[in-house]
């Protein structure tokens, strides 16, 4: 049956910014959905928050509306587009629940907007827990017995019939947001009131645990004709309890025989049927009882999903793109699979290799933070692995994770002999570091019943560790000569690396190397075919292992090797994946061949689509060195781009170049340059560009003569780190021995920077793009909202600037220029700039792709990254168009998103060390608008009117004024703590008094939980405040109330209160703004 | 302990032994499901093959009286690339490698399984053999592999086939999972099962219909679909005469799965004409289906590498549904040699060849995939239920 040919204008919705349990993973399938979308004709009209995203493109979509993903902005959009149906189920949770907010608040029906890929009916029975269980019941599928309590007395009384342990689901919430597993009354009541407050309904599902039982997912799709196909199975190897996002998973289902298997198969067809999901992909979650087989379902996603991502990764059958043209009416056979060209996408997927998943969670950005896993997700990335085998495949994930040296697996056994007990408790409670104790336990010779016993992990998992840990040993104890052809052989086999084998032999990891060079061991590498190998595959999707034959079947073309950015953490995330992206897609265009290596599954880098070549490996000196071994065995010229992917790539840099490879665009030594503090202070000084008074320490000692010469605040922070990692802002010497002694490892090669902290200055970012001969076009200029010594990629910006004299811009355009050439920069750099009375700092230069890159694309229309990746390749900045600096269509906001309602109890203070996970733009035509878009679209709505407490440091006193007087006007009642109310006061305004935290109850803190505060200004000057506001912000976060802590942020929440009082909601999509550009009316 | 495979084309793997140890040749074909290693072990369509299992780990559930075919294993060898050292699971009552060892089933693991597979899917399926021990020597191993029978005109069925006639006593007929749907005359309400399985267990007593069914190396699997469909399934020699089955009256008569050359078949064929002729109602899967498309005036010729998996896509024509099908045949019934009264129900999506007949004016059917699974998904067991509504709209 050919499509349907109704529908002519579909609209997407994105999932918005990147937080925890939902990433890149749904830019992968949106853009997907819109590629298969326009491919059929029809056109798109995408919505998305996220201006990160390859999605939010202005080519993948006919009209691009980067705004908040809300009702009111949703049904403006479909007023303005008319389109005939909506794509809810490609941007994960947020697409889903908005459209069923809109469907609720009637706005699809008043404009006649059906939903394809899923109906409100079969949303609302896989997304509400009791009416899925009791669909369940009805086909006669076994769930966990439960009950659905609205107030915390219901709650008591289910915990009462159920028994311990209990797991407490809040309704609607996203990753499991709120939820968690219950041992005992006191923790229960304390979880059911957290659930029942974050569940946008109130309600919670408390539910018998099925906790250490076996954990299955299985990824389905099902068309218009009810035709029905598993595209992966997965299985969780840590048990249930832990949420599958901060499992261990590994497809295909390793430990069910055929029989259990084709049940749980049939379960599925049956439950898709149920909840009637008409076409596209859902993912079902089943636990099964290790001691008798008995299965219950635990939930189903009615969309594509994170494991949907990771199941189109690991079979190479792209689900996204299926469930789109689904959604049209086509029929499964009625589409081919790219991959075999001559089958259709009506089968099922067989993989003969093993893939394993393993999340990358980012504790060490929130020391309070409880590390133990549950029901509620908190790791912020993942990496997959492909392996011949479980072993190799799982060797091959440790190491993608980019741990450093304490990641690698056999770090856990050179650490001392430790306590016992500990261990054992450590084991029981799963955390992000039970697989390093797990090993620790192993090479302590616990066995393999013992640790089944206290984990119930499949003792089939348990065997392989343990036979990892036996093949670790036999190094250990021969040191590098028991590296025998042999035993090399069989270690790279189990997936070993050589920095593995290096730790293990006491020998460093060029030993090892050079012993298997000289041994002539080297991987080959095989394809990934949907259809192990039974048919031809004409996609060169391919993965490292130590077989005999290989087929990479590489080309003579000249290549260049991108390398990608690995698994998502705080401070490097989807950005530099789009950078990547973009790199392939302009290389291409040059008529190059690209080749991506990378190891995140949820990106659209590690798409096949993307670059020519895929190469889903670890990226590690030694994997990228084995691509581009084999890519240069069929004599192509091969270069690498490294400045793309952040801080993981540009680490390889310089191992890379002396290996004899060749680094496109800005060479690593002027990287090097910009990062080495004394080579760099040198350089700017002779430029002439003021720069903070800075200096470099290996040591305490050092650190004190620095601090000394210099003066406090000081910025410290380690070398080559990327978000701000250990960055921190010091105001005495006690702080700084502290820092120096606890919180980094300063050694000769890595010098811990110190820079004079530049209190109250107004912060810039500027990212440009500099050519061969010298010529550089600056991208934009945004002006940071929040104040000086907060991390850049924490802080909202604006662009272009809207507070900074016209001199000062011609200063940091000046500086830009004069520094990109004296680095002899070819492609992107990033400078930041501070000014503080009247002069221009440069505070830091990155001659590489900056997490702004993509924002400002979005903002200028100009795909900074492609051009860049160009210009690397060779081209002039002249032959591309681009001679002038760029314009901005309009007034883009580009402001953060925090995981920390995810973490209680960790401090929500902002300050150099990133913390954030994603970013939303808001755009207009004024900043005010703007603002409030962008505000809006982090889930922080600004009131229009209410109670505004306020309270700054005597600095900002006579700054306060207008503002104050601004929301006195907008008709706000003011509350302020005293020394700010006697100050307002005296000027004639209104203003109430409140306690501060410390000064007695209730204070400002009871109000903000009593719902008695609409608004917070609260700046805080130097860690005195810092410290005793933290309960204020924190009472203001958990309870959504807008939080502002620079007085240029208020000034902005009053201009966007006040924009959007009077202009009310208004869009406008990406294509309108550029066409303003091009017509010069921007 | 090492062993080595060698190939007719003089292609020679070394890997380690994973079963009995000895030397073991045979056609060497590959099989994609990724789970029921045990199932295929035991299909008798394998005899006098060499099975490769391109799944990567292989064993890792351990083996269990309630997953076998039939009562022993039938492949000629075993090719895999990990072997699982423990058994994991509640119904393991062994490992693979035991049950290989016990079996006598000769075994090599440690091999590039994929670079065999895709040597097999391009030069197309090749005799190979297997040999363990320290010192085998590969140029002679590949001569050897070079005299092991091709199966093009071979009768293997008579090594397979039972000795005598008997009837199918299965204490546990709904093994599957799926509830088959009751026939109007009768039934039985449900019995629970402790494994967790929901479903009905078919019909009784006089209600049921009586099948007889040849044995070309039948899957138990068949019989136990047939039985919880409501059928007593007796079963009989392949060689048995057609009126020998006809004398005891069966409500309708069952070709079943097997080995090697349909064509070298001549009595079975033969026979199946008898029944086609008879006007009982008839169903044949797999070798089945191919001799019963002989008989009905068809050809039948040999795959490249046949189709042996779990995840092949089956359209029924009719409806235009597909159904993802469970396979193992390196025969095809050539679709441009069938007479006009026979009409293709089903092709298989891969390749278009044939994968269901009908007899236009006889009650007679038959499919080339396995609707029984085991292993495999249990899509096309609506077929069970089609032979009984056949039977009975043939009575009325």
């Amino acid at each position: 049956m050919p499509r349907r040919t109704d529908l002519k204008r579909i609209l997407v919705i994105g999932s918005g910014p990147i937080v925890i349990g939902q990433a890149c993973e749904f830019d992968y399938s949106g853009s997907q959905a819109c590629k298969a979308l326009r491919a059929e004709g029809l056109e798109v009209v995408l919505v998305n928050s996220n201006p990160a995203t390859i999605m939010t493109d202005p080519e993948l979509a006919d009209r691009t509306y980067v705004e908040p993903l809300t009702t009111e902005f949703l049904e403006a959009i479909i007023a303005r587009e008319r389109p005939d149906a909506v794509l809810p189920t490609v941007g994960g949770q947020t697409a889903l629940n908005l459209t069923v907010d809109a469907a609720k608040a009637g706005i699809l029906d008043k404009y006649g907007v059906r939903l394809i890929g899923a109906s409100i009916d079969a949303i609302t029975v896989a997304e509400d827990r009791q009416l899925f269980k009791d669909a369940m019941r009805s086909i006669g599928l076994e769930v966990p017995q439960s009950g659905l309590a609205r107030n915390p007395t219901e709650a008591m009384d289910l915990a009462r019939t159920l028994g311990f342990p209990l797991v407490i689901r809040p309704s609607f919430t996203l990753g499991g947001v709120g939820g968690g597993i219950a041992y005992n009354i006191e923790e229960f009541r304390e979880l059911a009131e957290r659930g029942l407050e974050l569940s946008p309904v109130h309600e919670v599902l408390v539910e018998e645990s099925v906790i250490g039982w076996k954990e299955f997912e299985l990824e389905v799709m099902r068309d218009v004709a009810d035709n029905f196909v598993v595209i992966c199975s997965i299985e969780n190897i840590d048990p249930m309890g832990v949420h599958t996002g901060d499992s261990i998973t590994v497809a295909p289902i390793l430990t069910l025989s055929d029989k259990e298997y084709q049940r749980m198969r049939d379960a599925a067809r049956r439950i898709i049927r149920k909840v009637g999901v008409e076409t596209g992909g859902s993912n079902i979650q089943f636990a099964v009882n290790p001691a008798n087989g008995r299965m219950v379902v635990i939930e189903m996603n009615p969309r594509v999903s994170r494991s949907s991502a990771l199941a189109s990764k690991a079979t190479g059958f792209p689900i996204a793109k299926i469930a789109a043209k689904l959604a049209l009416g086509y029929h499964l056979d009625e589409i081919p699979n790219d991959i075999t060209r001559v089958t259709p996408a009506s089968f099922e997927p067989a993989i003969d290799y093993v893939v394993v998943k393993i999340p990358r969670w980012n504790f060490e950005k929130f020391p309070q933070a409880d590390r133990t896993l549950t029901t509620q997700m908190k790791s912020v990335g993942e990496a997959m692995a492909i392996g011949r085998t479980f072993k190799e495949a799982f060797m091959k994930g440790v190491r993608s994770l980019e741990l450093g040296r304490s990641g690698l697996l056999f770090s856990a056994l050179d650490e001392g002999p430790g306590d016992e007990t500990a261990l054992r408790q450590r084991l029981a409670v799963p955390s992000d570091r039970r697989m390093w104790d797990l090993f620790r336990a192993l090479g302590r010779g616990s066995t393999i019943e013992d640790l089944h016993e206290i984990t119930k992990i499949d003792p089939w998992f348990l065997r392989q560790f343990a036979e990892l840990s036996d093949m670790r040993r036999e190094i250990a104890l021969g040191g590098l000569k028991a590296l025998t052809p042999d035993a090399m052989r069989r270690m790279k086999r189990a997936g070993f690396g050589d920095a593995e084998l290096a730790l293990a032999a006491r020998v460093s990891e060029k030993d090892v190397r050079d012993e298997r060079v000289s041994q002539g061991l080297a991987p080959v590498y095989k394809r990934v075919d949907t259809c192990a190998a039974e048919f031809e595959s004409f996609t060169p999707y391919l993965y490292s292992s130590y077989e005999p034959t290989c087929e990479a079947n590489p080309n003579d073309r000249k290549k260049v090797v991108i390398l990608g950015s690995g698994p998502n953490r705080i401070g490097q995330g989807i950005e530099f994946d789009y950078c990547c992206c973009h790199a392939a897609f302009a290389l291409r265009e040059e008529g190059l061949e690209t080749v991506m290596i990378n190891c995140n599954p949820e990106t659209v880098s590690t798409d096949y689509d993307t670059a020519d070549r895929l190469y889903f490996q670890p990226l590690t000196f030694e994997d990228v060195m084995a691509v581009i071994d084999t890519e240069q065995s069929a004599g192509g010229d091969v270069s690498c781009l490294v400045q793309f992917g952040g801080q993981t790539p540009l680490k390889l840099a310089l191992a890379l170049q002396q290996a004899g490879v060749t680094i496109l665009g800005t060479s690593p030594d002027s990287i090097d340059l910009a990062e080495d503090r004394q080579r760099f202070a040198a350089l700017l000084s002779d430029l002439n560009i003021t720069q903070p008074a800075s200096g470099t320490a290996t040591s305490r000692e050092e650190a004190r003569g620095v601090a000394r010469r210099m003066g406090f605040p000081l910025v410290v922070r380690p070398s080559y780190v990327l978000g701000g990692r250990g960055m921190a802002i010091v105001y005495d010497m006690g702080t700084l021995d502290r820092y120096m002694t606890h919180a980094v490892d300063a050694s000769p090669e890595h010098p811990v920077l110190i820079d004079r902290f530049l209190e109250d200055a107004f912060e810039f970012d500027v990212d440009a793009i500099a050519d061969r001969t010298g010529a550089v076009v600056i991208g934009g200029i945004m002006e940071h909202i929040e104040e000086a010594g907060i991390h850049s990629g924490d802080s909202s910006c604006v662009v272009p600037p809207f507070i900074c004299p016209e001199r000062h811009l011609a200063t940091i355009r000046d500086y830009t220029r004069r520094v990109a050439r004296a680095l002899n920069v070819v492609g992107l750099m990033n400078v930041q700039f501070a000014t503080k009375d009247g002069v221009v700092y440069v505070l830091e230069v990155n001659p590489r792709a900056s997490r702004t890159v993509p924002y400002l694309s979005k903002a200028t229309g100009v795909s900074l990254a492609k051009v860049a990746a160009k210009v690397m390749a060779g081209r002039t900045l002249a032959e591309l168009g681009l001679t002038k600096d760029l314009d901005v269509a309009g007034v883009f906001v580009k402001s953060p998103v925090f995981p920390f309602v995810r973490f209680p109890g960790v401090d929500t203070i902002l300050g150099p060390e990133m913390k954030s996970t994603g970013e939303v733009m808001g755009g207009s035509s004024n900043f005010g608008v703007a603002f409030a878009k962008a505000q809006l679209a982090v889930g922080q709505r600004l009131p229009e009117r209410g109670t505004a407490f306020v309270s700054v440091n005597n600095d900002d006193k006579p700054n306060l004024l207008p503002i104050a007087r601004d929301l006195a006007e907008l008709g706000f009642r003011l509350i302020a703590t005293r020394g700010t109310a006697a100050y307002l006061r005296a000027y004639g305004l209104h203003v109430d008094v409140v306690f501060k935290v410390n000064e007695g109850r209730p204070n400002v803190a009871d109000e903000i939980v009593n719902r008695k505060v609409d608004l917070v200004v609260n700046t805080p000057l130097g860690r005195e405040s810092f410290f005793d506001d933290r309960a204020v912000r924190r009472a203001a976060m958990m309870h959504e109330v807008p939080c502002i802590t620079t007085l240029t942020g208020a000034a902005a929440a009053v201009s966007a209160i006040r924009a959007m009082r009077e202009q009310g909601v208004s869009v406008r999509a990406l294509q309108d703004y550029y066409a303003g550009i091009a017509a010069g009316t921007p | 302990m090492q062993a080595v495979l060698a190939l007719e084309n003089g292609t020679v793997y070394r890997g380690l032994a994973a079963g009995a140890e000895g030397e073991a040749g045979g056609e060497v074909v590959f099989n994609t499901s990724m789970t029921g290693y045990q199932e295929v072990l035991t299909d008798p369509s394998y005899a006098g093959q060499i099975v490769t299992m391109t799944c990567a780990e292989i064993g890792n559930y351990g083996v269990s009286r309630e997953d076998v075919e039939s009562r022993a294993p039938h492949v000629a060898g075993f090719i895999i690339r990990d072997e699982s050292p423990v058994a994991s699971s509640w119904r393991a009552e062994g490992t693979l490698r035991e049950f290989l060892s016990t079996n006598r089933i000769v075994a090599i693991s440690d091999i590039d399984t994929r670079a065999l597979t895709r040597l097999l899917r391009s030069s197309g399926v090749m005799r190979g053999v297997i040999a363990t021990g320290d010192a085998v020597d590969p140029s002679a191993l590949v001569a050897r592999a070079n005299t092991v029978p091709r199966m093009e005109g071979s009768d293997l069925v008579k090594d397979v086939t039972c000795q005598q006639a008997f009837d199918w006593r299965a204490d546990d007929p709904d093994e599957f999972g799926v509830v088959p749907e009751r026939r109007a005359t009768g039934g039985r309400p449900a019995k629970s099962r402790p494994s967790g399985t929901s479903g009905t267990s078919g019909t009784s007593g006089t209600s049921r219909l009586n099948i007889a069914a040849y044995d070309f190396g039948m899957k138990w699997n068949i019989m136990r679909r047939l039985s919880a469909h409501g059928c007593n399934v007796r079963v009989f020699p392949a060689s048995t005469p057609a009126e020998g089955l006809l004398a005891s009256s069966p409500d309708g008569v069952f070709l079943s799965n097997g080995p090697g050359d349909p064509a070298a078949l001549p009595y079975a064929i033969e026979n199946a004409k008898a029944l086609v002729a008879s006007g009982v109602p008839v169903f044949g899967i797999c070798l089945g289906h191919q001799i019963l498309g002989l008989a009905m005036g068809g050809r039948t010729f040999k795959l490249k590498f046949g189709h042996r998996g779990a995840n092949h896509p089956v359209k029924k024509l009719d409806t235009g549904k597909i159904e993802i099908t469970s396979q193992n045949h390196g025969f095809a019934v050539d679709p441009d040699s069938l007479p006009a009264h026979v009409e293709v129900t089903h092709t298989n999506l891969y390749d278009g060849t044939v994968e269901g007949l009908r007899h236009k004016t006889q009650p007679v059917f038959c499919v080339q995939y396995h609707p029984e699974a085991s292993p495999g998904p249990h899509d096309a067991d609506y077929l069970f239920r089609d032979f009984i509504n056949l039977i009975e709209q043939s009575r009325d």
